[in-house]
């Protein structure tokens, strides 16, 4: 059973569509470059307010949501199952710093090659059915990837790797300091970010596209809708590894809980309540979460429930996220002044 | 003048953004068999799933003995005494066909007996636990008018009963529906096969682009062939 | 005595865990196919609701002193009410949009029902006990049969029948049937199809509350057993495809013994034997083994 109305779930990002033709002063408050200066020149001063371990720790799940968020947003693919990617990257590159004495760097490209592997593993099963069977497909195998993880000899298993060596960057940029580390997580977060904004906007992005809003079209004019839908998952796997990885850096730590699949459905949250199809939904939608989780820690299992409750919340009345309804008011209002 | 069954005014629909109804008015004389005709595309079916409530963006009135039904919902409208068989003649092929024909729940008394029913389509009865879309695209046919008139519904809806089907069993299938309203069923017919239905109807409404374009009493339909012809373009 | 390589207890043994397991995987396999059916969605709190269908269990025998009987019945109602109530006011507004968006909800809901219950009863897990006249056993010679296990198997079996009977059998079931065919032209017959499909959710979740019930003597009543299981429940539904109802309750049972079996031979694969099922599954016939499209 194909879903026929695929093209609603995404209708939420596609508020930037017609806005080609803005004159003056809008066409500087859409310019994608000022904004993301503006944002760079925050980022950077403000780990001297705020912890920056903390601000490093939402922009590593800023990252891995904007990896789930192409997935989902731009090629219509949801997927339960993208605490798997996260988390293996996660041991990977724990174990590679840990026991074989990698640099900071090299521990972090193998994580992200393990989740682009792993991600081509699943991608190839779960790419052979659609819909809501893609979604249990990838629960399903994240599933087993979890209980790999749990037996497998170079996880720690319940324990996890803890105290993992921040070892230096190409060998010599030292990486001891949270500061450094911040910036490092920032430098791979802007990398990330680039390289989702880059996919979306190329011709491989417009495919992605007009597959997800009609496949039967997309494949009668000559594109192998199954190849571009099994890229677009190990693209994003391999960023959802990068930001596993880069998330050992800051805490030194990979444990069981990055590869549960509560991770799986946190990660869903962050950007569906960022707003599904944008590029800055998943960092705000990251922020809030961690927020919460921290503001809520202390008080047994009532962040769960306001996660569920957000999430109930989002489906039924708020669909577009944060940033697909500040988008969608301002394409309005601009339509209407 | 007969009483009038079902009536239609400034009738509108709606799939998404296309406007397929622009205003359908016509009625539907009790005891009657009321035919709309018209080419591929002209709004036909819609006007039919609009009344029955299956198109859920519609506008204007569809009254019915007395009450207005545009704003209930389709099985509210069935309820009333409104059966349905649809286009392509909707056999569900999970059921056999004795569960095909007992499907649609009994709204009213006076509906047929399942042994009348059997009478009038002997076919059906040695076939009872065949898979429903198994039968010859005929006996599908027969099946689909065969499940309303069990309900007590009096207002049949008859999507294009003769399409695709052999002229023998055209044949059959118009000599039924005559039966049917010499047992004082009261039928709407939408028809694209305007020889079978100018031997049925005592009225006929042409549409056009989602209007009523023009009414033909069974007996003005001689002298005005070469209109309806143009029409219809056959 | 040998059999296949190890003695043969351990094998009937691991067997009997296998095909009790299996009960459990039929029985909420079926009452998701139910749902899927009708209402396009993969349930996702169907976990959550097997535990809640546990809680009230307890709770009834815990505050009310009601016990394992009536409980067997009275929690699949009142679960089922809850769910049914569910379906009216948070799944029929959004039952026209994707229907991903169905399963983002349930999975809140999940979210919601396992904290509340973590909130109120910690993780530990409380315990209950099997009624008298199940508890104790029979000696089959080979191998020990403890009753209540055996009485699980066939409750799990009496339930799928009735259901099948149900959907099969029934006019209620032949309209079910239409209606997920097409549900628009069942309800331009008179059929008041959203009721049948509140219904339907009430019955789906009705039949996880069973299973809820039954693994309570058995499994520490615990807010986290629903999610435990359902992944690898996703995974059968996978394997057996959605669109049957004979598919869900045969594949459930089947992949408990398959899970059984590698208990006895390669234990450390136990845990992740249905899952590799599901890959090959996918690989050979993508629709499942019972689907007949994608």
């Amino acid at each position: 059973m194909t879903d026929t109305t695929k093209t609603d779930f995404n209708r939420a990002g596609e508020a930037k569509a017609g806005t080609a033709s803005t004159s003056g002063a809008a066409a500087v408050l859409t310019d994608i470059r000022l904004w993301s200066a503006i944002g760079i020149v925050v980022l950077l001063i403000l780990p001297h307010y705020v912890y920056p371990v903390m601000i490093a720790k939402v922009l590593c799940f800023a990252l891995f949501a904007a990896a789930f968020n192409l997935l989902l947003g731009f090629a219509g693919l949801l997927s339960f199952g993208h605490a798997a990617f996260f988390g293996m990257s996660a041991y990977v590159t724990g174990y590679c710093l840990q026991s074989l004495g990698f640099t900071a760097e090299l521990g972090i490209l193998a994580g992200t090659a393990a989740g682009a592997l792993l991600g081509l593993a699943m991608g190839l099963l779960a790419i052979r059915r659609q819909g809501i069977y893609f979604a249990m497909i990838t629960l399903a195998l994240a599933q087993m990837v979890y209980f790999v993880a749990l037996q497998a000899p170079f996880t720690g298993g319940e324990d996890g790797l803890q105290g993992v060596p921040r070892r230096d960057l190409f060998g010599i940029i030292d990486m001891s300091s949270n500061m450094n580390v911040y910036y490092l997580v920032l430098g791979v977060f802007c990398i990330g970010l680039f390289i989702v904004y880059r996919t979306v906007h190329s011709p491989f992005g417009q495919v992605l596209k007009s597959i997800r809003e009609n496949e039967p079209r997309a494949i009668s004019l000559g594109y192998d809708a199954d190849r571009y839908k099994l890229m677009a998952f190990v693209l994003s796997a391999a960023l959802s590894g990068l930001a596993g990885s880069t998330k050992v850096m800051v805490f030194q730590l990979a444990s069981l809980t990055d590869i549960q699949w509560q991770m799986s459905g946190e990660v869903v949250l962050m950007a569906v309540l960022g707003g599904i199809g944008t590029m800055v939904g998943p960092l705000v939608g990251a922020t809030i979460i961690i927020t919460l989780q921290n503001e809520l820690a202390q008080i047994g299992s009532v962040s769960t429930i306001v996660q569920g409750a957000v999430f109930v919340f989002c489906v039924l009345a708020f669909r577009r996220g944060i940033v697909g309804e500040i988008k969608h008011r301002w394409t309005t209002w601009r339509g209407r002044s | 003048m007969t009483d009038t069954l079902l009536q239609t005014k400034n009738l509108q629909a709606w799939y998404g953004e296309s406007h397929i109804l622009h205003g359908i008015e016509f009625s539907v004389p009790k005891g009657q068999i009321v035919t709309l005709l018209g080419r591929n595309g002209a709004g036909k079916t819609t006007t039919l799933r609009s009344i029955m409530g299956l198109v859920k963006n519609r506008t204007g009135s569809v009254v019915h003995e007395g009450t207005e039904t545009i704003k209930l919902a389709s099985n509210q409208i069935a309820k009333r005494g409104i059966a349905y068989c649809p286009e392509e003649r909707g056999i569900f092929s999970s059921l056999n066909v004795k569960e095909n024909l007992q499907l649609p729940p009994v709204i009213a008394d006076g509906g047929m007996s399942e042994e009348r029913v059997y009478e009038l389509f002997p076919i059906l009865k040695t076939r009872g636990n065949s898979q429903g879309t198994k039968l010859s695209g005929g006996e599908q046919q027969m099946l689909a008018i065969a499940r309303i008139l069990r309900t007590g519904a009096q207002l049949l809806l008859l999507d294009e009963p003769t399409e695709g089907l052999a002229p023998v069993i055209v044949q059959q299938i118009g000599e039924i529906i005559k039966r049917l309203k010499d047992e004082g069923f009261t039928i709407l017919l939408v028809e694209q096969n305007f020889r079978f239905a100018e031997r049925m109807g005592d009225v006929h409404y042409v549409i056009e682009h989602g209007e009523v374009v023009d009414r033909f009493e069974r007996a003005e339909i001689a002298n005005n062939r070469e209109k309806i012809t143009g029409y219809l373009g056959v | 005595m040998d059999f296949l390589g190890v003695p043969f207890p351990v094998f009937a043994g691991q067997l009997l865990i296998g095909l009790i397991n299996g009960a459990f995987y039929a029985v909420l396999s079926l009452g998701l196919a139910l749902i899927f059916g009708l209402l396009n969605i993969v349930n996702f709190a169907h976990g959550a609701l097997y535990m809640v269908g546990a809680f009230v269990a307890f709770l009834l025998l815990d505050i009310l002193g009601i016990g394992y009987w009536p409980a067997l019945l009275l929690s699949p109602i009142i679960v089922g009410l809850f769910g049914m109530v569910i379906e009216r006011f948070l799944l029929r507004p959004i039952a026209d949009l994707d229907h991903l968006y169905g399963l983002l909800l349930t999975f809140g809901l999940a979210l919601l029902i396992e904290g509340f219950f973590r909130q109120m009863y910690g993780v530990s897990g409380e315990t209950y006990a099997i009624p008298s006249i199940l508890q104790g056993g029979f000696n089959l010679g080979f191998m020990f049969l403890p009753t209540y296990r055996a009485w699980v198997i066939v409750a799990a079996i009496i339930v799928c029948g009735a259901t099948w009977f149900l959907i099969e059998q029934t006019r209620l079931g032949a309209t079910m049937r239409a209606a997920v065919e097409n549900a628009d032209l069942v309800r331009a017959f008179g059929v008041n199809v959203p009721l049948l499909v509140t219904l339907t959710y009430g019955l789906g979740v009705a039949l996880a509350a069973f299973a809820g019930v039954l693994a309570a003597p058995i499994y520490s009543v615990n807010p986290l057993m629903g999610s435990n299981i359902i992944i690898v429940v996703f995974a059968i539904v996978v394997i057996g495809g959605l669109g049957s109802i004979k598919g869900a309750i045969i594949s459930g049972f089947l992949l408990g013994l398959c899970e059984g079996l590698t208990r006895v031979y390669y234990p450390e694969a136990s845990n992740i034997v249905i899952f590799v099922v599901m890959a090959i599954v996918l690989v050979v016939r993508p629709a499942g083994l019972f689907g007949k499209t994608a």
